[in-house]
């Protein structure tokens, strides 16, 4: 495993071997049988099989109960404001393209305060893997409508039931121009995330994941069906998408679906009834915003030569 | 003033007198879109770069596209020229080349001309075809005719039709003629000044500017009986000329930045036109993001994972930028903002100048958020507050706001060129490993600092937040952290006031009245203040440029002085029997010093939309003074 760090100038010999337990920060505080544990100890198990230096690994995040992520993680962590985690992660980027950059957001911070963000990220198309922990609900505020809420559902802020059908962030996301990785997977398919996630790693671009979660407090019976029926599930499976050769067995409600046709991606995400898991999309061709942002450093020296230059256009 | 009947193009030889003159004040007005504003930037570096002390102010309607021919469409320059330095754009213009007669209405309304101005008019309008504006042009001959200006008659279209086939795409350059003649301006230097602001364009373009500017002052010649040559006294040392933006673009690039994020905001965006076109050339990155927000959240992840970052924005996008300021300051995150004031509240006047957000970006934030303020009062200081904000914002980890604004933003002042010095760039990226022991957050109790770690350094891993954290970066479930944290970012704001020197008072360190300013009202103060003085006042003035935290020994000066008052580009009652003197709502550098110092300090302010005049400023003396200012 050889890290490049660009700014020192070439890679450099490293010899450290990580295991999980290298990337392990404070013990986590979300609750007992909270979605967001099995996603860390994924994340925890990709970066290990990854090999990536943890000081050159950044996660940046929003507010919300799943923004808690980067403390439970011993890389670089940046536990900003509510909704605004993907500029940040951009100016990242932008700035120090050597590093690996996630994003983890909450469904308050991702599609809703945070939404215009969204968008635009998708847009830029800067190279980091985006996740979003849905678990349909406000926890940390104490159990507020968010906009993925199942129409119906009775919370603290519309206690008679949402009044507006949910938001589904797939669709959305596969209808902004220049998305290049749309993946959707769920946090009690363990082998399922997990490939997911390494999938979403190796695309060059953003790579936008729903990661589908209960709420044990606020929404614990979400999921119920989905999990007591696998075949309430449909597998998107194709050799450029998700392959989990184990779970064959168990979720036999499988559909090829070539994650380059988006047209068929659009169809499949607006299907109003089931459960698809899998990569809707995938295009690695489309531009990476660091790559056409990106400018070779001047030295001091350089910078203050031209500046001269500059200068002398403006000279009496 | 007409020398001979206007259509006639033969030159009268010697039939003008010659009036030198140490200060002159010219305004150019047209409709928006027929160039003044093109036409007054040439004539003002040209003066500039033959070594007139120069100021310009821009004209600027709010509209993109107002009505032709209304008196608040107009747009264009008012250039102050001068023997010597010139601080400000004085009082009333001396003389106004106006395109029509409804948006010299307009400046006429305003007061800005001096009661015996010279008017140069297009006269084409009195004979249009439509009854309409013959009838408007009547009118405002008669309104005009009130005053004891001279108003001299132009046939600038027909003139220019003798040249283009449409005149409003000419005017300017034939104005621009009629003004080199009227000033004496070099020719040569007008000439290349003209094919350097229309470099992009054709050579037809090129030779009919010529024509046109030609004609243009062969008609002076020939028809004008009076010129003003201001002698010109060029600077021993080499001198640059540009607007404030212009100079906190290229202040900047001398600062060492490598990424500026932003989102169009006038009057800030010019910073991002000329960025946007030669960052790259220095290695640099201007990001245009999708709104105010994201811009300064980009340039704060940029600035925690490699060096300063910075962003342009204006009272609006302040406001969007709140929180994330606040974020900043929690996580020490270094990081720039140049605020480039314009009328506020809310959307206000967006091309217009004030000077009211200094109580906004000082205490904006929900909670305790000190940030480090300074506002430049030149456009030289606009350049050098980039180097110091960028040092500042390192050294402290902290977040600098640069004050200027619409004034400065667009003004254009000739100033010594800097010596740029390859220190100013500040230090590489160190992605060294962070030593044993030491933490994210290592404050010293005695100067709150503490060593910045950056993604990328072995061993310095943790998490930034912005809750309330401890020295681990570890979030504080322990309240007494978050007093102790809150002390040692405080802390960095006294270390540097303790750096700071004393500001210098303008005039005798004692008398009857101090006269303090911030930002770009400078010029006009000081110019008001030696008026007074001449007059045999005992007034003083006194200029801040850091405004957080406050320069030091600022109670023993005010203590020397009878009255202290402000003058600023803001919002305040005016004394006023309605508004008891307790409940008086004040300017805000004057709410600000009265908070700090226990003085009673005083103010005067204005929200005009427009810079202030010294002779304002001196009535503004002259009230505040024992006797009412009766020498």
């Amino acid at each position: 495993m050889l890290p490049t760090c660009s700014i020192l100038g070439g890679p450099i010999e490293d010899e450290r071997v990580f295991d999980t337990a290298d990337y392990e920060g404070a013990i986590a505080r979300w609750c007992p049988g909270c979605g967001d544990h099995a996603v860390l100890t994924s994340m925890q198990r990709l970066l290990a099989a990854e090999q990536l230096a943890p000081e050159q690994t950044v996660f940046v995040s929003g507010i919300g109960c799943s923004s808690r992520f980067p403390h439970y993680m011993k890389t670089y962590g940046f536990h900003g404001l509510h909704g605004r985690a993907l500029p940040v992660a951009t100016g990242v980027k932008l700035h120090r393209p050597d590093l690996h950059v996630f994003v983890v957001m909450g469904d308050g911070d991702c599609t809703s305060i945070g939404a215009g963000h969204w968008l635009h990220a998708v847009r830029y198309n800067a190279d980091m893997t985006a996740l979003l922990l849905d678990n349909s609900i406000y926890g940390l505020t104490k159990n507020q409508t968010s906009p993925t809420t199942p129409q119906g559902h009775a919370s603290n802020t519309q206690p008679r039931g949402s009044y507006l059908p949910p938001l589904d962030p797939v669709q959305a996301t596969l209808g902004i121009s220049n998305a290049s990785f749309v993946a959707q997977t769920a946090e009690w398919i363990p082998a399922h995330l997990y490939a997911t996630l390494q999938a979403a790693y190796h695309h060059r671009g953003f790579s936008f994941v729903r990661v589908l979660q209960r709420c044990p407090v606020f929404m614990p019976t979400l999921f119920r069906d989905a999990m007591r029926t696998p075949d309430a599930i449909q597998m998107l499976v194709h050799d450029d998408g998700v392959a989990v050769p184990e779970l064959q067995k168990l979720y036999r409600n499988r559909l090829v679906h070539d994650p380059r046709d988006l047209d068929a991606a659009r169809r499949l995400a607006a299907e109003s009834e089931g459960i698809r898991l899998g990569v809707f999309f995938r295009d690695e061709t489309r531009a990476v915003y660091d790559d056409i942002r990106h400018v070779p450093r001047r030295t001091a020296e350089e910078r203050v030569r031209l500046l001269n230059e500059e200068l002398d256009a403006y000279a009496i | 003033m007409i020398a001979s009947a206007p259509a006639q193009t033969e030159r009268v030889a010697a039939a003008y007198r010659t009036v030198p003159v140490p200060l002159h004040t010219v305004e150019i007005v047209s409709d928006s879109g027929e160039g003044a504003q093109k036409c007054a930037q040439i004539f003002g570096t040209v003066s500039a770069k033959m070594g007139n002390g120069v100021w310009t102010v821009e004209i600027i309607p709010a509209e993109i596209q107002p009505p032709a021919r209304s008196p608040a469409g107009g747009s264009g320059n008012r250039i102050r020229l001068g023997t010597g330095r010139v601080t400000n754009w004085g009082d009333d213009a001396n003389l106004i080349v106006a395109f029509n007669e409804q948006v010299l209405l307009g400046r006429h309304s305003l007061g800005a001309l001096a009661a015996d101005a010279t008017i140069l008019l297009d006269d084409s309008w009195a004979t249009h075809g439509d009854p309409r504006i013959r009838e408007q042009w009547s009118q405002a001959m008669t309104e005009l005719a009130t005053r004891e200006y001279r108003v001299v008659p132009v046939p600038i279209e027909a003139e220019c039709l003798q040249v283009v086939d449409n005149a409003r795409k000419g005017k300017n350059m034939f104005v621009l003629g009629m003004l080199c003649w009227l000033y004496d301006r070099d020719v040569e230097r007008m000439h290349a000044e003209i094919h350097n602001t229309f470099r992009s364009k054709s050579e037809q373009v090129h030779a009919t500017n010529l024509a046109l500017f030609e004609r243009g002052r062969a008609w002076a010649e020939a028809n004008l009986d009076v010129r003003y040559p201001v002698p010109a006294e060029p600077a021993a040392e080499p001198m640059l000329v540009m607007n404030g933006n212009q100079a906190v673009a290229l202040g900047a690039v001398a600062a060492g930045f490598e990424l500026l994020a932003m989102y169009p905001i006038t009057p800030a965006t010019s910073v991002s036109h000329y960025l946007g076109n030669i960052f790259e050339r220095f290695g640099g990155v201007m990001h245009q993001a999708e709104d105010e927000i994201a811009a300064v959240g980009v340039a704060i992840g940029a600035s925690w994972a490699g060096r300063c970052a910075f962003t342009v924005t204006s009272g609006p996008g302040l406001a969007l930028k709140t929180e994330f300021l606040g974020l900043a300051v929690m996580t020490e995150t270094p990081l720039v903002v140049v605020d480039v004031q314009r009328g506020g509240p809310s959307t206000g006047l967006p091309t217009k100048v004030e000077q009211s957000d200094l109580l906004a970006v000082l205490f904006g934030q929900p909670g305790d958020a000190p940030k480090i303020v300074i506002a430049p009062s030149t456009i030289e200081e606009c350049f050098h507050a980039m180097v110091t904000a960028r040092r500042l914002a390192e050294t402290l980890r902290a977040v600098v706001i640069v004050l200027t604004d619409a004034n400065l933003a667009t003004g254009v002042q000739p100033f010594p060129r800097p010596q740029l010095d390859v220190a100013w760039q500040g230090a590489p990226l160190d992605l060294g490993p962070v030593p044993e022991g030491v933490r994210p957050y290592d404050w010293d109790p005695r100067t709150g600092l503490s060593r910045r770690f950056i993604p990328g350094q072995p061993g310095g891993m943790h998490t930034l937040t912005g809750l309330a954290h401890d020295e681990n970066s570890k979030v504080a479930y322990d309240p007494i952290v978050h007093q102790r944290s809150s002390t040692a970012r405080s802390r960095k704001l006294a270390v540097l006031q303790q750096m700071l020197r004393p500001p210098e008072v303008n005039g005798e360190p004692e008398g009857d009245l101090l006269v303090v300013g911030w930002g770009s009202t400078r010029g006009a103060i000081e110019e008001a203040v030696e008026r007074a003085r001449a007059a045999g006042h005992a007034v003083s003035s006194l200029h801040l440029t850091f405004l957080s935290p406050l320069e030091p020994g600022l109670v023993e000066i005010f203590g020397r002085f009878r009255r202290v008052m402000t003058v600023e580009i803001n919002y305040s009652d005016d004394p006023d029997p309605f508004v008891p003197p307790s409940h008086r709502r004040l300017g805000q550098l004057a709410f600000l010093l009265r908070a700090q110092t226990l003085v009673d300090v005083d103010c005067w302010t204005r929200v005009i939309g427009e810079p202030l005049r010294p002779a304002s400023i001196l009535r503004a003396i002259h009230s505040r003074l024992p006797d009412g200012g009766a020498a």
